[in-house]
């Protein structure tokens, strides 16, 4: 099925529609703080600290009066640049992974299956964890690190299609006209498999989310200053007792984008695979 | 046999490669791992001392091999802030984690199996929307954004359980369950709702097989092809995605151990890292990793004794 019908049925989908305006509503939030907040996002007022729901601020505020709303517009340009760029890590580098195991097959394979398993064995953000030991957290340290945990997902679904295709008779025919292996690699059999790449990149993109949050809450992701989402709601723990409005902000604005593309994800999925 | 064999193999050559990895990421990729602990401006006097202390001098094949030497005697190295034995920091630790674990691994059991039989059957029922829905956020809500949810419900709004810290068992058993039961909720709101849908597919699968049509034409009540036919085949396939929720469970309370300040593998690695110990965390990743590796060779072995057909793949 090609890549527009793909996307047409989707837009039919109860659940796609769901998740598209949640990912869509953070999107709008990251897209207008680029050019406006309500305040400025460090400004302190310790008067109005840990302010409950209000005109003046909509979200409330933080416990040194700084404007919530006006801290998750910006944290969300965190979330999403850390989201975008772990997918086109993992994708460009699973991807060829996955394409040469699968395409070539033989003893290259068996290497490559191998080093997933190795990976596999490291649950969770660990091997991220790892990682920031040894060079130290920040935007890019985190990207790579959360890139290479996500490169196994990616390299599965490549090596699983270029397997499936590498005899086909398209495939064949290609080669017989004499075209290279880069070639048919690119040209003929990866416009096939980029539905499945699309719902993969969907699904590493939420879990992308989900562990910087986790990190960022350790206080091993982005550099402290960042407002990211796991730093606030890390921040928000400590005023529970004082304001429990103030952990659901993040918490949703977390909840909101992982939730937003998994749903999108599962919904692709399931029209890549049923019709 | 032949693929016991096979299957042993396997499973000896991921150990190796686990700790050549771990060994390489913290003792060849900093390029000098006493700059990693000592930060950027330490003495070189000082350097020069740890270097000797951490064996650096020698080359790293042979480091490598002493490691794992001592690693199969069970000596993990020693902690460079504690000065302890890293097997004596883990041994504390791991009684709580493994608490932790089992609690989670047995709510997302109890859980999910049941929820996952009943949604097979009545998932296109409108009673059952509230439940497909709680699956469907247990799925994507991450499992420490739950823990915070629980913690302002259940502890600082209606105060039935401590928002943090760890009751030891032998100190005061209703305690420690109850100081444990929050952390384990959250890990087991998302592993349950993948078992959830992997018990719920899997069933659908074998109930579209000729088996059940022949059963269904006999006149065997429904219930019993559920019973005696389609769940015994069924449950074969979820056995191994137990693999995978040992995994998570393991990887979520990483997480959720700092959250609730649960003295255990994960809040010890966090800890670590923030002191800069990397033989702490060196042992203490390997002894997570290889858990995790064995665990699966474990259902693997399970696997193949309840269902023998998969030993002629």
């Amino acid at each position: 099925m090609g890549f527009q019908r793909v996307m047409q049925r989707c837009l039919h989908k109860g659940t796609f529609l769901l998740g598209a305006a949640m990912v869509g509503l953070m999107l709008l939030l990251m897209t207008v703080g680029l050019f406006y907040t309500p305040y400025d996002p460090e400004a302190m007022d310790t008067q109005h600290a840990l302010a409950f729901f209000s005109p003046a601020h909509p979200l409330g505020t933080d416990q040194f009066g700084r404007d919530v709303l006006s801290r998750v517009m910006v944290g969300a340009r965190y979330s999403f640049l850390v989201g975008a760029l772990t997918v086109v890590f993992g994708l460009v580098l699973g991807g060829v992974v996955g394409a040469v195991a699968g395409y070539y097959g033989g003893k290259i394979d068996e290497v490559v299956m191998k080093l997933i398993d190795v990976q596999m064995a490291f649950p969770g953000v660990l091997l991220a964890l790892m990682l920031i030991a040894v060079f130290g957290n920040g935007l890019q340290n985190l990207v790579l690190a959360l890139g290479l945990m996500s490169v196994p997902r990616f390299a599965r679904i490549a090596r699983g299609g270029f397997l499936q295709y590498r005899d086909a008779e398209f495939v064949k025919a290609a080669r017989a006209r004499g075209a290279g292996d880069g070639r048919i690699l690119f040209r003929h059999i990866l416009p096939h498999l980029t539905p499945e790449l699309v719902v993969t990149g969907a699904l590493g993109f939420a879990g992308a989310v989900m562990s910087e949050a986790g990190l960022s809450y350790l206080g091993l992701g982005m550099e402290p200053t960042t407002p990211s989402f796991g730093r606030m709601l890390s921040e928000a723990q400590g005023e529970m007792l004082q304001a429990w409005w103030y952990v659901l902000i993040p918490a949703a604005a977390i909840t909101l984008l992982v939730m937003g593309f998994n749903l999108m994800g599962d919904a692709l999925q399931e029209v890549t695979r049923h019709g | 046999m032949a693929y016991y064999v096979r299957k042993v193999a396997g499973f000896l050559v991921t150990l190796f490669l686990v700790s050549l990895l771990t060994f390489l990421v913290f003792q060849i990729l900093p390029g000098d791992p006493a700059r990693v602990i000592l930060g950027v401006d330490a003495d070189p006097l000082q350097l020069q001392q740890l270097r000797e202390e951490l064996g650096m001098d020698r080359p790293a094949p042979l480091r490598f091999l002493e490691w794992l030497g001592g690693v199969l005697r069970g000596d993990l190295g020693t902690s460079y802030r504690y000065h302890q034995p890293v097997s004596a920091l883990l041994g504390s630790a791991l009684g709580v984690t493994a608490q932790l674990a089992v609690y989670a691994l047995v709510l997302t059991a109890a859980v999910g199996l049941p929820v996952g039989i009943w949604l097979a059957h009545h998932s296109k029922k409108k009673y059952a929307l509230p439940v497909s829905l709680l699956s469907q956020l247990g799925l994507s809500v991450p499992s420490f954004c739950v823990g915070v949810l629980l913690v302002s419900v259940f502890s600082v709004g209606l105060g039935w359980f401590p928002s943090m810290g760890y009751t030891p068992f032998s100190q005061d058993p209703l305690a420690c369950v109850k100081s444990l039961t929050l952390p384990a909720v959250s890990i087991a709101f998302g592993s349950a709702a993948v078992l959830i849908r992997y018990v719920q597919a899997s069933i659908l699968e074998q109930e579209g097989q000729e088996y059940v049509k022949t059963a269904r034409s006999k006149g065997v009540p429904g219930s019993r092809i559920l019973r005696v036919h389609v769940l015994r085949n069924s449950l074969i396939p979820v056995l191994t995605v137990f693999g995978m929720t040992i995994t998570d469970v393991l990887g979520g309370s990483i997480l959720v151990e700092n959250l609730f300040s649960l003295p255990g593998i994960g809040r010890l690695i966090a800890t670590s890292i923030n002191s800069r110990d990397l033989p702490l965390i060196q042992g203490l990743v390997l002894y997570l990793a290889a858990l995790v590796v064995v665990c699966n060779f474990g259902v693997d072995l399970f696997y193949s004794v309840v269902d023998p057909r998969i030993r002629r793949k």
